[in-house]
């Protein structure tokens, strides 16, 4: 069963803005799915769609099989929204927000207390459940978001760039939810800017830009269409020149960073052999640019030429 | 669950929030109306009006005491919901509410009750003040409890209404002041319109407000300027034209959605 069904969807705002140009997208159930684009891409807007918050000019929204024309109220109880900005009143305690929540759907007060108090232990955030939600940090802000998403158990969870501005340790333990959230069932849409978050967490992918799909497809078949990677070597001892690789394309960027172009087919055994002969000693690599970000700046370049085009 | 229980926990959460909102810094809505009223009774009630005499039979201190207990009422309901509902727009909180499964009139109900409790409260803490100046002695209990109840929800829903389409924090001041205040105050509070000329007698006539106050002293003192069951007629009126006004912007997501 299809957790996101859209056909068509489309969206003018008043001015003329066109947002979406009838985009056709279907998600999975269980799926861990990213939607990617850049700024102004129709990205917000389709999730805003999606979630009731923008009303579409055309097109047909399936959420688990529920129309969001004919059944809004049972597309909305599907789903549970982790918007981009901090949407909730910043003057009401953590535990109240969570608790109010639970009561849209819905939920008996007793309940809703049970459950906030799990959400809120899971997410960490206990401590600070009557602290009114200004004093709390960037990073608890976004976690108390999830907790608020979370509470009413949405089959379909969707996160508008949930890692936003958070810093790399709140980020990661936040995909260890995401993860452990999805294994249990859940379905997640995640729109991000880091694209290693998207790369490590999500099966499956569309690119949006200007408006339209540009890309649907499996992360991993998405992956493998890179016909070149950028490598840096830092080496255990300084060269003054870059080493003699045939094959490669290969610079210094200091005496002891050496930065090498690898195609697909060529392989890094050759490259390594290479360096050994002539006594170059390899400390560590790493890939120069993100796989993903690689692919998808060449897919945007790309769309613009091809927009550039008579 | 059925349908019906879920919409009655949406509207009492909705309900609880609003009234904990003004709960919370009762300094600042119950205690102002309070104050003023007793200010009102000092002035206008003790010092000038001893001077005055009687109006329409009673002591004026008396005469005036309906009016101001529904001044406050009107005052207070419309400035909680629409200090409530825009600050929900202004810090995107109302998108909680929209992206749940709560109807619109659900969302209408519960924003309108917060209003309505904030009225009843202050309504009740003006009559409490009232009663250390004068003697309340209630005409008819139904109709003073009906005025009194269907005046906060009217203007609670004309808050409602204000809010949705204010884009700004003057937006929100805009209409208490040269509307509300000016209505309040030519609907005869202070005074009766058979005092006034008949040209402005009339004019009289097409201020909702003088309904109001008037049923509301009728409900009191027993006397009024109009018939209590027209006055309760055009309040039932503007309740249902206000009403259907209201859940037709947000259907149409006027002021909250893109």
């Amino acid at each position: 069963m299809h957790a996101l069904k859209v056909t068509g969807l489309h969206k003018t705002y008043r001015g003329g803005h066109v947002a979406l140009r009838g985009i056709d997208l279907e998600v999975e159930e269980g799926d861990f799915f990213a939607l990617l684009g850049s700024n102004g891409a129709g990205k917000s807007t389709a999730i805003g769609i999606v979630s009731s918050l923008v009303t579409k000019s055309g097109g047909r929204v399936l959420v688990f099989g529920h129309d969001l024309d004919r059944e809004p109220e049972e597309v909305r109880r599907c789903i549970g929204l982790v918007p981009q900005e901090f949407n909730f009143n910043q003057w009401e305690p953590v535990e109240e927000i969570v608790i109010n929540q639970a009561g849209y759907y819905g939920i008996p007060r007793r309940e809703a207390r049970a459950r906030a108090e799990r959400m809120l232990r899971q997410l960490e955030l206990w401590d600070r459940r009557r602290t009114q939600a200004r004093e709390l940090s960037g990073g608890l802000k976004r976690r108390l978001m999830i907790a608020r998403a979370l509470v009413h158990e949405p089959r379909l969870l969707i996160l508008d760039e949930p890692t936003a501005g958070v810093d790399i340790e709140i980020r990661r333990s936040m995909w260890a939810f995401l993860q452990e959230l999805n294994r249990n069932g859940a379905t997640i849409i995640l729109t991000t800017h880091y694209l290693e978050e998207a790369e490590s967490l999500c099966r499956n992918i569309a690119i949006i830009n200007h408006g339209c799909i540009v890309e649907r497809s499996r992360m991993s078949e998405l992956l493998n269409r890179l016909h070149v990677e950028t490598f840096v070597l830092n080496l255990a001892a300084r060269l003054a020149a870059a080493p003699n690789l045939p094959g490669y394309e290969a610079r210094l960027l200091d005496p002891v960073t050496l930065e090498v172009r690898v195609n697909r087919d060529q392989g890094l055994n050759r490259l390594f052999e290479l360096l050994t002969e002539q006594d170059v000693e390899v400390v560590s690599l790493r890939n120069k640019q993100n796989r993903l970000e690689q692919i998808f700046i060449g897919m945007i370049d790309d769309a613009r030429e091809g927009a550039r085009a008579p | 669950m059925s349908r019906w229980r879920r919409y009655r926990i949406a509207f009492e959460t909705l309900l609880i929030k609003e009234v904990l909102r003004f709960v919370r810094i009762w300094i600042q809505t119950v205690l102002p109306a309070a104050i003023t009223t007793a200010l009102y009774f000092i002035i206008f009630g003790t010092l000038i009006g001893g001077r005055i005499g009687e109006m329409d039979g009673y002591p004026y201190i008396d005469f005036i005491v309906p009016g101001l207990i529904l001044m406050a009422v009107i005052t207070n309901s419309y400035s909680n919901v629409v200090s409530s509902f825009f600050s929900a727009k202004y810090q995107r909180h109302v998108e909680e509410l929209l992206i749940s499964p709560v109807p619109n009139w659900v969302i209408l109900a519960g924003y309108v009750g917060g209003g309505m409790a904030r009225g009843v409260v202050v309504g009740v803490a003006v009559t409490l003040v009232s009663l250390l100046f004068t003697e309340v002695r209630v005409h008819s209990y139904m109709l003073t409890l009906v005025v009194f109840v269907l005046t906060s929800v009217l203007f609670a829903l004309g808050g409602f209404i204000n809010a949705v389409y204010a884009n700004s924090f003057d937006d929100i001041s805009i209409v208490p002041t040269f509307v509300l205040t000016p209505l309040t105050y030519l609907g005869g509070v202070f005074y009766s319109i058979d005092m006034l000329p008949t040209l402005w007698q009339n004019v009289s006539l097409a201020n909702p407000v003088l309904y109001m106050i008037n049923a509301f002293r009728f409900g009191i003192l027993g006397v009024s300027d109009i018939d209590p069951r027209l006055a309760v007629l055009v309040i039932l009126l503007f309740i249902a034209g206000l009403t259907a006004f209201a859940l037709s912007l947000l259907s149409r997501g006027v002021g909250i959605k893109n």
